[in-house]
């Protein structure tokens, strides 16, 4: 009973959004419903001299994913190093509180001066937006890991090293785990954004934008239904990780 | 096999750079084998004590040896048992009790073939696959004492390792705490506040003042296992050991 509820609204959108686009009757405001579903019904279609849907969510994936990857590379391992020495932690927390609230797209016009127009600048931006996230969960996860666990492993003689990989690891990663799915959150609106600007030639931010061009409003709706599904996706992806993997943090008493 | 503590102190610096004197000097030899609860007042330094054995801590000064070779720093031949949420809990008991055997680099099939010994002599056979999250108090401490028995250690270092377990439970654990002693024959330093488990457990009690603690008295407690906690010399030695720490709690307070 209670899945089925969470589709109520949206059938009640798309009933009002049907008799709006009726009564307006100008597809470049308010498409038919019928027109959108068309787009979505055929992924595999060329647009507009595009590419298809399924091209250009492809790009975008790729993109996030390889930004996210180098975001993930480069926080992880910097935020156990902060969450387990506090000077080091002391000595950059200024700098990233001040740095943590530019909004990813306001490094547009730096990137696009040091990396040109092209992929570099687009993964530099979308790894600004994954990066924080990643960053500050692994610090408060290593942060988290208990004392009596450590304590635990060097009495029973682990080394440094082992202590990093069986202890705190293990201990840190269900809140780095969270830290990845905000990340990815935030990357993947970034790089729809982000493909909005000059230069770029696909992905679903550029379809969008580009659709806006001709006028064409049910290809605009539908790769934003498109953006929308994947986001959620690979948030479920995620969570269904959190449960099969962490599930101990949860439970332990 | 002896444990020998020999004029340690220890001091800990406050922010506001005074010093404040928590344990010590203090001395004393635990033969092979011997069972030995550390009682005291609260905040006397007891758990500092035993951490400071089990080279989690530096004493300010003096030293430990364990057969006339000082010790600093964790030591092998030492196991310390916590008082509670000690278990890894992403672990199943198996891998907990495997794990001072897997840091050590043991093969998979060996240190799995000694935890099941373990876990079998703490009577939790048939347990392996769980995870801690899913078992009582009592049954995550035996974990804990076989976790540390799995690295085959001289000395286990026990700081209130039955405090956060119910009564009656408590009573139960401690029965099987004597009898795997009984066969593993290690020797115990155990660190609690309840006399009564000092009585029921110790070949000897060591009392220590309050802060900095010192040694008060050494009670020795000449009774076979299994003790009878109504025996009537059993209740005299709970009686006396009480009053000596009623007295040393007393001390200094306003009233």
């Amino acid at each position: 009973m209670k899945r089925w509820t969470g589709i109520v609204v949206p059938l009640m959108i798309m009933a009002g959004w049907e008799v709006a686009a009726i009564l307006i009757s100008n597809p470049f405001i308010l498409p038919r419903l019928g027109t959108i579903v068309e787009v979505l019904m055929r992924p595999a279609d060329d647009l507009l001299g595009t590419g298809s849907l399924l091209y250009n969510a492809w790009r975008s994936v790729q993109r996030v994913g390889l930004g996210f990857l180098v975001a993930a590379l480069i926080g992880i391992p910097c935020g156990i190093a902060m969450g387990r020495y506090r000077w080091l932690n002391q000595l950059m927390d200024t700098t990233l509180q001040a740095l943590r609230p530019i909004p990813p797209l306001a490094w547009v016009p730096l990137a696009l001066a040091w990396f040109r127009i092209g992929l570099t600048s687009i993964v530099f931006i979308i790894f600004i937006g994954a990066f924080f996230p990643i960053l500050i969960n692994t610090i408060d996860g290593v942060k988290s890991v208990k004392k009596t666990w450590m304590e635990v492993a060097l009495t029973l003689g682990t080394s440094e090293f082992r202590l990093l990989t069986k202890v705190i690891l293990p201990g840190a990663a269900p809140i780095v785990w969270t830290g990845l799915r905000l990340g990815f959150g935030i990357a993947w609106m970034t790089v729809v954004a982000a493909e909005m600007l000059p230069g770029t030639i696909s992905g679903l931010g550029y379809l969008i934008m580009y659709a806006y061009n001709f006028g064409q409003v049910n290809v605009i709706i539908a790769g934003m239904v498109v953006i929308g599904l994947i986001g959620i996706a690979i948030d479920l992806i995620f969570k269904q990780g959190e449960k099969v993997w962490f599930g101990w943090r949860s439970l332990e008493r | 096999m002896k444990l020998r503590i020999t004029d340690l102190t220890k001091s800990f610096t406050l922010e506001d750079g005074n010093t404040i004197e928590a344990l010590g000097p203090l001395n004393l030899e635990v033969s092979d084998g011997e069972f030995v609860c550390i009682l005291g007042p609260s905040g006397c330094g007891k758990t500092t004590l035993l951490r400071i054995i089990g080279g989690l801590e530096r004493p300010t000064s003096g030293t430990i040896s364990l057969n006339s070779a000082t010790i600093e720093g964790p030591n092998p031949s030492m196991a310390m048992i916590f008082q509670e949420y000690s278990l890894f809990p992403w672990r199943s008991v198996l891998d907990n009790v495997a794990f001072g055997l897997e840091v050590r680099g043991l093969p998979k099939e060996e240190r799995h073939r000694i935890a099941r010994k373990y876990i079998e002599l703490v009577g939790l056979s048939g347990f392996e696959a769980n995870k801690p999250y899913e078992l009582s108090g009592g049954m995550r401490q035996r974990v804990a004492v076989a976790r540390a028995l799995a690295i085959e250690p001289k000395v286990l270092l026990m700081d209130e390792p039955f405090g956060a377990i119910d009564a009656q439970a408590r009573n139960k654990m401690q029965r099987e705490l004597l009898q795997i002693w009984e066969k593993t024959r290690k020797t115990v330093l155990f660190v609690t506040h309840s006399v009564d488990e000092a009585v029921y457990l110790a070949d000897r009690i060591v009392i220590l003042t309050r802060r900095p603690g010192r040694i008060k008295e050494i009670v020795p407690v000449p009774h076979h296992h299994p003790r009878e906690r109504t025996e009537p010399s059993f209740v005299e030695i709970r009686r006396y050991v009480l009053r000596q720490i009623t007295e040393e709690s007393e001390i200094g307070t306003p009233h």
